[in-house]
């Protein structure tokens, strides 16, 4: 690759080189070539050459313009990801700090994934990215993935083999590893694990991320989902509240909520720290909301059972578990759970009558 | 440069809804046709809201996976897509003739080329034929077959038993097949009796769905009587009635739909090079009918 770039340097060197500590420039004195370890005048296109030709700026610099992807979130993202984007401190942005960093390897997270960048030896310059689990890093012994279409599979189920809908829930299944990744295949691959989180993160650093809010998005629903609409009555925005309490916590999506209730009105639950951004409800909370929407039209009515204190907190302890998704994790025999499987078929067997009726009591839905 | 843009509807329980959308993905890709093809979902990620901002190139043909014109391709899509000043009657469709319009993405500032769904074009009655050859594993099955397409219907919106018809009727204007049909699962004529339509002993039975989901391994099953219990499985032939019926699964998970897509953005003015004819060899399952 040496020629490669030393003559591209040489070919646009008249347009004049500023980047990244590198500075070149073709005066009438000849070319000047500057690093912060080098500072040369005068020079022919021999001597420009053999200063170039060894240079880890030039080789930084041909990488950056010639080899990584140019669409700018892409290529902000390869830079952030090794520390050389605008604002990271003095050692990441120079050049040959980073280069020693690079060769050691520079892990960052990026939902759960571990992300790896390292200078391919063979190379001379060029990057090369590992990817793995974040519960992975320091295993061996992981399956090894070249094709980055193939991150679209190891997405689609957890580790239990249940389908994830939502991409960026934390259960993606852990033993894969995307060992050695050119800068595009390794965009395309954390494109397929978090789609458009590339885009969304750059437009958020950019400052120029276009949020939808709750109030706009369910507002714009038409056909089956035109019924959110009317769950907002004007009466506050407490039930949004419940919803991204029930479906944008980190425990069960990583990207960080910025959607409010509306431009004026936050809401009270905490968005999250995840690095990417949620601009806009997904699918999944509309699909939510609409159920919700049928289930919150109905009025409260009273009921009267008879429950032992332990039975009261026992039901609460179900319920925490199913939301929770606690309930694998409860063993066989330990009936000191209330949500162990033994304990809640007791109380079934106690409370329910043949219908299914709480303490026997039937469910009122006259109106 | 050019990107192709798939969109198709997705699904948030079953994970095979998608699937077909990523296999024709992955088929065009490979022929290289386009600078970049992506997928993009209503019920999945990426969604359509942010599809385009994942693509790099400014001239993007979207080609949406859906059988017919209707409310998704005329509302939803778009809506979702930011087309600047879309409006239906661009497509100057009569319900099954809508090519494609060129609008702008609001939202990137793209120039999209939005095309008509894959379902009504004229390439898709091919897929149909090469589904009966797929499932029957003979290259030149028709004499001595009857041929049923198979739609969902709805009272709705009828362009979507319009779809289904006029395949059927290219269909039978190829004289291939004894007998061609047009029957549905919401509407009449009924797939339930699908036997008393057909005087020929054997019959494939194509449904015209994008994906297999419930309807065409749950329903369409069980209303033939194909079996009492769609986890039983079925027989295929499976005899019902004295005739043999051949099931076909959806239409949409054909590899020959790859060069659907294709056509659809080739149609719109993409320089596919000679990519349609590689896809629809490279598609072929049961050898050549000159074989």
């Amino acid at each position: 690759m040496t020629a490669e770039r030393v003559d591209a340097l040489v070919a646009t060197a008249s347009d004049g080189i500023d980047f990244d500590g590198l500075r070149v420039e073709a005066t009438d004195d000849g070319y000047a070539f500057e690093t912060p370890d080098a500072d040369h005048a005068g020079l022919d296109e021999a001597a420009l050459r053999d200063v170039a030709a060894g240079s880890d700026y030039v080789s930084n610099w041909y990488v950056w313009h010639a080899v990584v992807p140019q669409k700018p979130d892409r290529w902000a993202f390869l830079r952030w990801l090794e520390g050389a984007d605008v604002g990271a401190d003095v050692d990441g942005s120079d050049v040959v700090a980073r280069y020693d960093a690079l060769t050691e390897g520079v892990t960052t997270e990026w939902g759960q994934l571990s992300i790896t960048a390292r200078l391919d030896d063979d190379e001379g310059g060029r990057r090369r990215y590992e990817v793995r689990h974040v519960d992975d890093v320091g295993r061996d012994g992981l399956d090894r993935y070249d094709d980055p279409l193939e991150a679209r599979d190891l997405a689609t189920h957890d580790e239990r083999g249940r389908y994830r809908p939502l991409k960026a829930a934390p259960s993606l299944r852990t033993g894969w590893q995307f060992a050695a990744l050119d800068p595009t295949a390794l965009v395309e691959v954390v494109e397929a694990f978090y789609p458009a989180s590339v885009p969304n993160w750059y437009r958020e650093r950019e400052g120029e991320l276009d949020v939808t809010h709750w109030r706009e998005t369910m507002g714009r629903q038409t056909g089956m989902y035109g019924v959110v609409k009317t769950w907002d009555r004007g009466e506050g925005y407490e039930h949004v509240n419940w919803v991204a309490e029930a479906t944008c916590d980190d425990s069960q999506c990583l990207k960080r909520r910025e959607w409010q209730y509306d431009d004026e009105t936050d809401l009270d639950v905490d968005g999250g720290d995840g690095q990417f951004p949620c601009r806009e409800p997904c699918s999944v909370v509309v699909s939510g909301a609409r159920k919700w929407t049928k289930l919150e039209s109905e009025q409260p009515r009273t009921y009267e059972f008879e429950l032992t204190p332990s039975e009261k907190e026992q039901l609460e302890e179900v319920i925490d578990a199913v939301a929770d998704g606690r309930t694998d994790e409860i063993r066989e025999a330990d009936v000191s759970d209330g949500a162990n499987r033994f304990r809640a078929r007791f109380l079934r067997a106690k409370l329910f009558d043949d219908e299914g009726n709480l303490a026997g009591t039937p469910t009122d839905r006259e109106t | 440069m050019s990107a192709l843009v798939i969109v198709a509807h997705g699904s948030h329980l079953n994970p095979d809804s998608s699937t077909p959308t990523y296999d024709h993905a992955d088929t065009i890709r490979a022929v290289g046709a386009f600078d970049e093809v992506r997928t993009g979902f209503w019920k999945e990620e990426p969604s359509f809201r942010e599809v385009l901002r994942t693509v790099d190139s400014d001239e993007v043909y979207v080609v949406p996976l859906f059988v017919s014109e209707g409310y998704f391709t005329e509302q939803v899509i778009p809506r979702e897509l930011r087309l600047r000043e879309w409006d239906p009657e661009a497509w100057e469709s009569d319900g099954t003739s809508a090519t494609d319009v060129t609008l702008t993405a609001e939202d990137t500032g793209q120039t999209i080329h939005y095309c008509g769904p894959v379902g009504t074009h004229d390439s898709m009655t091919d897929v149909i034929v090469r589904r009966a050859e797929s499932v029957t594993g003979d290259p030149d099955v028709g004499d001595g077959f009857g041929l049923c397409v198979v739609g969902h219907g709805t009272k709705r919106n009828e362009n979507s038993a319009k779809a289904i018809e006029y395949h059927a009727r290219r269909v039978e204007e190829m004289d291939r097949f004894d007998e061609v049909r047009a029957l549905f699962m919401d509407e009449d004529p009924e797939i339930d009796d699908v036997t008393d339509y057909f005087e020929a002993e054997d019959v494939v039975v194509v449904p015209l769905f994008i994906a297999d989901g419930f309807h065409t391994q749950e329903d369409i099953p069980e209303d033939m009587g194909l079996t009492d219990d769609y986890r039983t499985g079925w027989e295929t032939p499976a005899t019902v009635d004295g005739h043999r019926i051949w099931y076909a699964g959806a239409v949409g998970t054909e590899p020959l739909m790859a060069d659907v897509v294709l056509e659809r953005a080739a149609d719109a003015g993409a320089d596919v090079g000679n990519a349609v004819e590689t896809v629809r060899e490279r598609t072929r399952q049961t050898g050549s009918p000159a074989d």
